[in-house]
């Protein structure tokens, strides 16, 4: 059976990791192909970059540090960040990435799902979701709500729905990010994980909230993702890769333990 | 000299990174005199069947195909480059290259797994049950797995022809070997070490393979 994925998540900015990783010898390393090198030493199933970046000349030197992971490491990869238009996302493919990730771009631009799609395969489209708790109403039903902007801008669009239509539209995987969730390092939002992943047919990577290995435990179970992303557990070094690997392998969640 | 077969199917370059980093000169072409040049074929891509065809078509690429291995030379076909090779794909009612008797099938949509419907494509780390000896799939790690990402399988009309299985809530062929030609559904240039490991395999192998 297929293995449920673990996933670091590096912000970079102008090229470089926006909080300091310490690895060996408690150096701070702010070269997002090094950290990513040693994720993957330590089995890290795919790696996300998510690309914060304000200017075009830092999305140069993004395209720069995409081709210099792919001539080092043999996993697949993401790029995500201000990717609006096809050709932005053929940029960032021909430069190495597996899969490129649009979140506030699906939002405000619909098409760009299918037009990616179309133009890359559905695979290579990943759809990113910031989702916000809310009161059901009549336009969010579910209780959730699309945000946009790093959670800043409500959208007005429930989750659910907004998660079905991509899925039609052509997107071949969500990441899902709860915004409340996010940063607490106190759980994923389960509930939610839950919620989009029963109803769409594509894989889910729950996103925001990861503090310690029994937190995948549960979303990757009771929150059925198919995999997990994670960021401060493992860049603060309190864990790494391998170890929330043999623990999850141990409570008997299926994981790719041989790299 | 490892020739790359350029036929518009997404992106080549992963499989001549991958190469490259293990030092084998590559070369990426879609002119079937440059790749009769070559001592190895690599035959990947990603995308849909039916724009797969009848771009190897266009190029001439599909009747090239067929002599290089009449040659006895190695080739190794990955994910839609192993599905082009069989007689037939679910996948918009293609009619493929015939290479490998047997045809090329849709994910059912009604497989469950607790309680719900299996996700398709089927994306992620699998393990795969190498069957046989075979020069290509040597030397690796018990227990590896390797990076997948489809919706259709292939499927041989004679069990003899596949290397490694894997499932998937059904069991699929996952490697397929005949003479001088495998072809694995994963992809090994994605796959970690593990999958590095069939690569310089393959540009080992000088094409023999006897069942």
């Amino acid at each position: 059976m297929l293995s449920k994925r673990i996933i670091p998540c590096l912000d970079v900015r102008n090229g470089k990791l926006t909080k300091g990783i310490k690895f060996k010898g408690n150096v701070d390393i702010g070269d997002p192909v090094e950290a990513a090198r040693e994720y993957y030493e330590q089995g890290a199933d795919e790696i996300v970059f998510y690309d914060i970046t304000a200017s075009s000349d830092g999305r140069d030197i993004m395209i720069d540090v995409v081709r210099r992971v792919a001539e080092t490491i043999f996993i697949p990869f993401s790029v995500g960040g201000g990717i609006r238009t096809v050709e932005d996302m053929r940029r960032v493919i021909l430069a190495g990435a597996e899969k490129i990730s649009i979140n506030s771009e699906a939002v405000q631009n619909p098409p760009l799902i299918a037009e990616g799609a179309r133009a890359f395969g559905s695979q290579c489209i990943v759809l990113g979701m910031d989702v916000k708790t809310v009161a059901p109403s009549a336009k969010t039903p579910s209780g959730y709500e699309m945000v946009i902007h790093g959670g800043r801008k409500f959208t007005g669009i429930d989750a659910l729905w907004w998660a079905k239509e991509a899925e039609n539209l052509g997107a071949g995987e969500i990441c899902l990010n709860s915004i409340d969730a996010d940063g607490t390092q106190e759980g994923y939002e389960i509930d939610l994980t839950h919620l989009i992943s029963t109803n769409v047919r594509i894989p889910v990577i729950a996103s925001g909230g990861a503090g310690k290995p029994e937190h995948l435990l549960d979303v990757l179970t009771r929150g059925r993702a198919d995999a997990a992303l994670i960021a401060s557990m493992v860049h603060y070094r309190t864990y790494t890769i391998q170890d929330i690997k043999t623990y999850l392998d141990g409570q008997g969640v299926k994981m790719r333990m041989i790299w | 000299m490892i020739g790359i077969v350029d036929y518009k199917a997404g992106n080549l370059t992963s499989v001549a990174r991958a190469l490259r980093y293990l030092g084998k000169p590559c070369r990426i072409s879609d002119d079937p005199e440059v790749l009769s040049q070559s001592s190895h074929i690599v035959f990947p891509g990603v995308g849909a069947a039916g724009e797969a065809i009848a771009n190897l078509r266009q190029s001439g690429l599909d009747q090239w195909i067929p002599v290089w291995l009449e040659k006895g030379k190695p080739m190794l076909g990955i994910c839609l480059g192993t599905q082009v090779i069989f007689e037939y794909s679910e996948e918009n009612h293609t009619p493929c290259l015939g290479i490998v008797a047997g045809s090329v099938r849709r994910f059912p949509e009604d497989i469950e797994q607790d309680g719900l419907p299996l996700k398709i494509p089927h994306m992620g780390w699998n393990h795969v049950s190498f069957q046989k000896d075979h020069p290509v799939f040597q030397e690796l790690p018990d227990g590896a797995e390797f990076y997948f990402v489809h919706s259709y399988y292939p499927s041989p009309a004679d069990d003899r022809r596949v290397v490694g299985w894997t499932d998937y809530g059904i069991k699929f062929c996952a490697a397929v070997a005949f003479k001088n030609l495998v072809a694995v559904q994963f992809h090994p240039e994605k796959s970690g070490r593990p999958g590095l490991q069939i690569l310089e395999n393959f540009c080992r192998w000088g094409g023999k393979y006897v069942e």
